[in-house]
């Protein structure tokens, strides 16, 4: 009898907390401390994902980091691009990695923008910063399928010009005619000919149906509460506005405890939550 | 208690004799037997293998911030509340290795670390724990995203538990619902009566397994006198608890107090050290830590208890969410009482005192919660 060839065991562990290995496909400098990586799963996974989930990633011997979604849902391995700012030590060693380097992903994680409930409505998507990022695959998959939505307005404000996310597809999406698109900047030089003052300055002037609409909201903390409260004046109720909440992570699973806010966890019952969902927890500080 | 008769029957006593053979058949069937032990002046789980290990005639003395062993007047094996340990250690140890990856040229394999085969047979878990083991089964055992490290520990593990015949001070069990008298989730359960000089445990199994286990035991059947005697321990218990909590709508009154002037007041005394969270026997919270060799072949990544009162915990860039001590104590308070009811259904208390006695400032669960609510009715 021949030898039995011992045959490597394709074993389908389901453990939440392993990382699988991907590899850097392409990096691309954003802004001055803002990168973009397309990753690719070494078993040649493509990673479906919905429009506003995460994935941890991992710099073996560094650390690990949740790191939003920013691909295009409709492509392949959309689900593998991250925009990641570096700001800590993970973040950082994830942004110097060369093309070819190792990546553990775990993901995709948590819920997602309200891509299909928008559908018959207006849209409002109110960013601020590099919270465009997690957004970009909802403004895909609304352009995609244009005609399903009614008017579309894109509210974009970050801090100084030079700081402006994905300028050459914002471009792009203010050449289309089916979308506001409207971009302001905290402070600028005298150069700039755009808009100056907070993202919220922005609601009043944008064209919706306030009781016809779905607004969503992505950005720092502050800006999410004074964006939505703009939002609310203007008569969008919060059963219609939706956002993404950032906490410390580090199990992604609901184990781990770092991320809850109230009785959520975030990484679980959210990123993205339903503003009427959260009620006081937005107002409560320190919570 | 309440017992009913087909339990009764199936009661025996054993002789301490009868409890050495008990460890022993513990030992014989693999077990790894971890009970309680005087060590480093207090009462701690490590491992045993003869009824001598135990702390006889040993008490201990708790009050807020306050810890003693003290002797008893009799030989009792059992004969005091809880130590700083609990079983969540060897369920949910302070560290755990996930995972380890190889690094070959550019190569990386990453390989789980297999869960721990290791079974422990638990000596002396009084029923505040077993409520707690409870909680913390819903905690990792929730689904597909089951802990596989918890699971396999908790699912290999032998339960002997023990009726409380002594409350200390710091304990609320009967507040909470979760004690002195153990209901459920045990293999065996002992209550111990000591009298007269004779030294005895009334004795009843909780499952298939514990009964296989004591049926070769040296024994008799437990006479009408002794059960009655076992009851009378436990209501004895019941009525000298250290400390009450009013629990029923607790969930409530925290979440409408969110910004109650006693969390300030609590802040001025607590040092956010997070003490109360390390001895408390459901606190879960993890962090994890990736380590590298020199030569960067092999890295790896543990998960270590973490505690909500650090600034790390909440940390995002720019800064800690919860950066107050007044907030640190409020999430841990909120979380424990409150959102852990929605969370997994069930409070995340279990009345044992723990955090009171080894808070090094004295902070009272019980009277933060009775403060709260005394604040509406002024």
């Amino acid at each position: 009898m021949a030898p039995v060839t011992e045959k490597k065991a394709a074993v389908t562990v389901h453990d939440p907390m392993l990382p699988r290995v991907a590899r850097v496909r392409k990096r691309q400098r954003d802004l001055a401390d803002v990168w973009t990586l397309n990753l690719e799963m070494e078993d040649g996974e493509l990673l479906k994902f919905a429009p506003g989930q995460f994935n941890m990633l991992t710099v073996f011997g560094v650390g690990e980091v949740p790191i939003s979604i920013s691909g295009d849902p409709a492509e392949d391995g959309g689900g593998l691009v991250h925009t990641i700012r570096a700001v800590g030590t993970a973040s950082g060693a994830l942004t110097r990695l060369g093309l070819g380097a190792a990546v553990g992903v775990r993901g995709p994680f948590g819920t997602s923008w309200p891509v299909e409930e928008a559908k018959g409505n207006d849209v409002v998507i109110l960013a601020g910063g590099l919270g465009l990022a997690p957004l970009r695959p909802m403004i895909y998959s609304v352009l995609a399928n244009r005609r399903h939505y009614g008017r579309v307005a894109l509210l974009y404000g970050a801090r100084s010009p030079e700081e402006i996310l994905f300028r050459s597809e914002l471009e792009q999406w203010r050449r289309r005619l089916d979308i506001e698109l409207q971009v302001t900047v905290d402070h600028a030089e005298t150069d700039w000919y755009g808009s100056v003052g907070v993202v919220t300055t922005l609601v009043p002037r944008a064209t919706f149906d306030p009781h016809n609409t779905v607004a969503v909201v992505c950005g720092p903390e502050i800006m999410m509460r004074f964006g939505t409260a703009a939002l609310r004046k203007a008569g969008v109720p919060d059963q219609s506005m939706y956002l993404s909440m950032e906490r410390s992570m580090k199990c992604a699973v609901g184990l781990c405890g770092h991320c809850q806010l109230g009785s959520a966890f975030v990484c679980r019952d959210g990123p993205v939550f339903r503003s009427d969902q959260l009620g006081s927890l937005m107002t409560v500080k320190e919570l | 208690m309440n017992i009913d008769r087909a339990r009764i029957t199936q009661m025996i006593t054993l002789e301490i004799s009868g409890l050495q053979a008990l460890l022993d058949a513990l030992a014989k069937r693999g077990y790894r037997v971890i009970g309680p032990k005087l060590r480093d002046q207090a009462i701690a789980y490590d491992d045993i293998s003869s009824v001598r290990d135990l702390p006889a005639g040993w008490t201990d003395e708790q009050e807020g911030g306050h810890y003693r062993v003290t002797r008893r007047s009799d030989d009792a094996l059992f004969g005091y509340a809880v130590g700083p340990h609990s079983w969540k250690r060897f369920l949910y140890p302070p560290i755990q290795q996930l995972w380890r990856a190889r690094h070959k040229g550019s190569a990386v394999s990453v390989t789980p670390v297999p869960p721990s085969a290791e079974r422990f047979a638990f000596f002396g878990v009084r029923a505040c724990e077993l409520h707690a083991i409870e909680i913390q089964d819903r905690v990792f055992m929730n689904g597909e995203l089951a802990d596989p490290h918890y699971k396999a520990r908790r699912e290999n593990a032998f339960v002997v538990a023990v009726n409380c015949g002594t409350a200390g001070g710091t304990c609320f069990c009967v507040s909470m619902n979760t004690g002195p008298g153990v209901k459920r989730g045990f293999d065996i359960a002992l209550t111990e009566l000591v009298e007269g000089g004779a030294h005895r445990f009334v004795v009843e199994a909780g499952s298939d397994k514990g009964r296989e286990v004591l049926a070769a035991l040296p024994q008799h059947a437990a006479k009408p006198e002794e059960i009655k005697a076992a009851e009378a321990v436990v209501a004895k218990t019941a009525s000298s608890m250290g400390r009450a909590m009013k629990a029923d709508d607790v969930r409530e009154v925290l979440m409408r107090n969110l910004d109650n002037p006693r969390w300030d007041h609590v802040a001025e005394r607590c040092m956010t050290c997070g003490n109360c969270t390390m001895v408390c026997p459901t606190c879960f919270c993890m962090t994890v830590e990736d380590s590298s060799d020199l030569e960067g072949l092999e890295t790896s990544r543990s998960r270590r208890w973490d505690s909500c009162f650090t600034m790390d915990h909440s940390y995002v860039h720019g800064g800690s969410v919860r950066g107050s001590a007044k907030a640190r104590y409020r999430q841990w308070l909120t979380h424990k009482l409150a959102t852990w009811v929605d969370q997994f259904g069930t409070s995340g208390c279990v009345g044992c005192g723990r955090c009171i006695t080894w808070c090094p400032v004295g902070i009272d669960i019980t009277e933060e919660v009775a403060a709260i609510r005394n604040s509406e009715s002024r």
